[in-house]
């Protein structure tokens, strides 16, 4: 039972808002240590940890090519083509984001996307460049309302796409721990075919609560405008 | 064999060229703790190639050291030059559309590489080691995009790239580490037994005959421990132990495929609801530079306790048919 006192601190040190990293290192070397794990098991824990999840950090790989050109102005180019196309709201441009996301995810095509590659060089200037067009210069509060949205719609599209793709690593998990604890013989694609539904629940459940973004933004941005015409 | 441990050597590269940069750079505000973060991750990810034949602890040592570095807040971003606002608002009307072109040679070139040199092999060999194809596509997709954005944007020295890179990664900061020591976590949590502990509870909860019950705690509990775990991968082997496969397959004959689809998607909805989940919920957030680490979560749970709602219904329904 004292081991769980680890899943505590986890909970605590988050709730306090100290650095997740400290939370983290702190929480694992107590919870393995009560569990009867010697220290160097715990250094080793930590290596093979980090060597095994290597596989992360790739993502960081693309950040040149994205700053590169971040530094010629592909925000601002993404920002100028969308202020042009009337019809897209910031909402509707990211229902489309996650659409096509979802879509992609659920083909296998992971790599299409992702925070790094589209979401801050093109989607959310696009966002901004919409929203900008129906409410002029934007205060912060829905600047910082639309990265949210936008990082959120890359989240919820490519976790509950990828499920319905037959080879990905959550489908492959399941038939290989169910096959191998209970000797059953369960298909990959019988598998993968039951998250469908729940795909596309995401999608309209999501996707309903990014139309009703434009209307929030559009009160974010009367407050704001609201509290500066008081003060001037 | 072309593996995945390439692309890992050119990260690490990436990451170790950003710690010399700082380290020649006096101007940095936190100097040496950013220079010595840096070229340890970026050490680490060549060392992990030899591990385990090359001993675990001494990376385990310079993970903690990292985690301490960060931890304590001496990592943090550093001004590097770059365009301002009017002169990137010029080059885009200059360059035009020629400026999404690098933006779309990586998924695409990613794909063609995943789909289609995956499948070539060299007398028996396969040319991609199995596994890592989508892995090396992406390292190759960004050698090529670098190659694309250097003749369409004609940038006047190569260390642009890198720096304008490190501006980007310093933005990350501690976040790039965070998704690692999760992981870890979830290896000393595995290794101190505190699965076993949290299925014994379970197993404590659900009254023997209740379908509705069983269900609920077998996805709640999946969300719930991935919130926790920050990973449905570590949920469900322990949940499923404790109440799906005892409890909901043997004795309430459901069918074991829709239910364990269902159950990982449960946890799925605890992933988008977690700080623990950084490299979805956390790392975004540190990339687009945004106030509050935490507002994109905030804009999920919502949609994360909809959803588990519906999973639950689905539940009920799909296995029993």
């Amino acid at each position: 039972m004292i081991v769980l006192l680890g899943v505590a601190l986890v909970v605590v040190g988050f709730a306090l808002r100290f650095n997740p990293l400290l939370v983290v290192t702190v929480a694992g070397i107590v919870a393995a240590l009560l569990g009867g794990v010697s220290p160097l098991q715990v250094l080793e824990a930590f290596g093979t940890g980090f060597a095994s999840s290597r596989s992360i950090s790739i993502a960081f790989v693309v950040l040149p090519v994205i700053g590169l050109m971040e530094r010629y102005g592909l925000q601002q180019r993404a920002k100028t083509l969308i202020v042009g196309a009337a019809a897209l709201t910031a909402g509707r441009l990211l229902l489309t984001y996650l659409f096509v996301r979802q879509l992609a995810a659920a083909l296998g095509l992971t790599s299409i996307g992702g925070a790094a590659q589209m979401v801050r060089p093109v989607i959310y200037p696009m966002a901004e460049g919409a929203a900008m067009r129906s409410h002029g210069e934007l205060p912060e509060a829905v600047t910082e309302t639309i990265k949210a949205n936008a990082a959120a719609a890359d989240t919820v599209g490519v976790i509950f796409g990828e499920d319905c793709f037959v080879a990905v690593g959550s489908i492959l998990l399941i038939t290989a721990y169910v096959d191998a604890s209970y000797h059953l013989k369960l298909d990959a694609l019988q598998v993968a075919i039951w998250a469908v539904p729940t795909a596309i629940c995401a999608f309209v459940i999501h996707g309903f609560r990014l139309l009703r973004l434009d209307r929030r933004l559009a009160d974010l941005a009367a407050t704001a405008r609201k509290a500066r015409g008081e003060r001037t | 064999m072309i593996t995945a441990e390439w692309v890992y050597w050119l990260c690490g590269l990436f990451f170790l060229t950003v710690g010399l940069q700082i380290a020649f750079d006096p101007a940095h505000k936190r100097r040496w703790t950013n220079a010595l973060f840096w070229c340890l991750l970026g050490a680490s990810l060549w060392y992990g190639s030899f591990v385990p034949s090359a001993p675990a602890w001494i990376l385990g040592v310079a993970v903690i050291a990292m985690a301490l570095i960060a931890g304590f807040g001496l990592t943090g971003s550093g001004d590097v030059s770059t365009t301002s606002e009017a002169e990137r608002v010029a080059s885009a009307a200059g360059k035009g559309n020629l400026l999404f072109l690098p933006a779309l040679t990586i998924p695409i070139v990613t794909v063609l590489i995943s789909a289609g040199v995956g499948r070539i092999a060299i007398g028996s060999r396969p040319l991609l080691a199995p596994g890592s194809q989508t892995l090396v596509g992406l390292g190759v997709a960004t050698i090529a995009a670098l190659i694309v954005a250097w003749i369409a944007l004609r940038p006047r020295r190569p260390g642009i790239a890198v720096a304008e890179g490190r501006r980007l990664l310093e933005s990350i900061g501690w976040a790039a580490l965070l998704p690692q020591m999760l992981a870890t976590l979830g290896l000393l949590f595995t290794q101190a037994g505190v699965g076993t502990q949290v299925g014994l509870i379970a197993q404590h909860l659900v009254p023997e005959h209740s379908r509705l019950f069983a269900v609920i705690v077998y996805a709640v509990g999946m969300a719930g421990f991935t919130v926790v775990m920050g990973n449905a991968f570590a949920a469900f082997p322990i949940m499923t132990a404790a109440v799906g496969w005892p409890l909901l397959v043997m004795r309430m004959g459901a069918h074991p495929a829709p239910l364990f689809a269902i159950g990982m998607l449960a946890g799925f909805c605890g992933t988008i609801c977690t700080p623990m989940a950084a490299n979805f919920n956390l790392v975004p957030p540190a990339l687009l530079e945004m106030r509050d680490k935490y507002a994109q979560i905030k804009v999920q749970i919502p949609t994360g306790i909809a959803l588990l709602i519906v999973n639950i219904c689905f539940m009920l329904v799909f296995p029993f048919r």
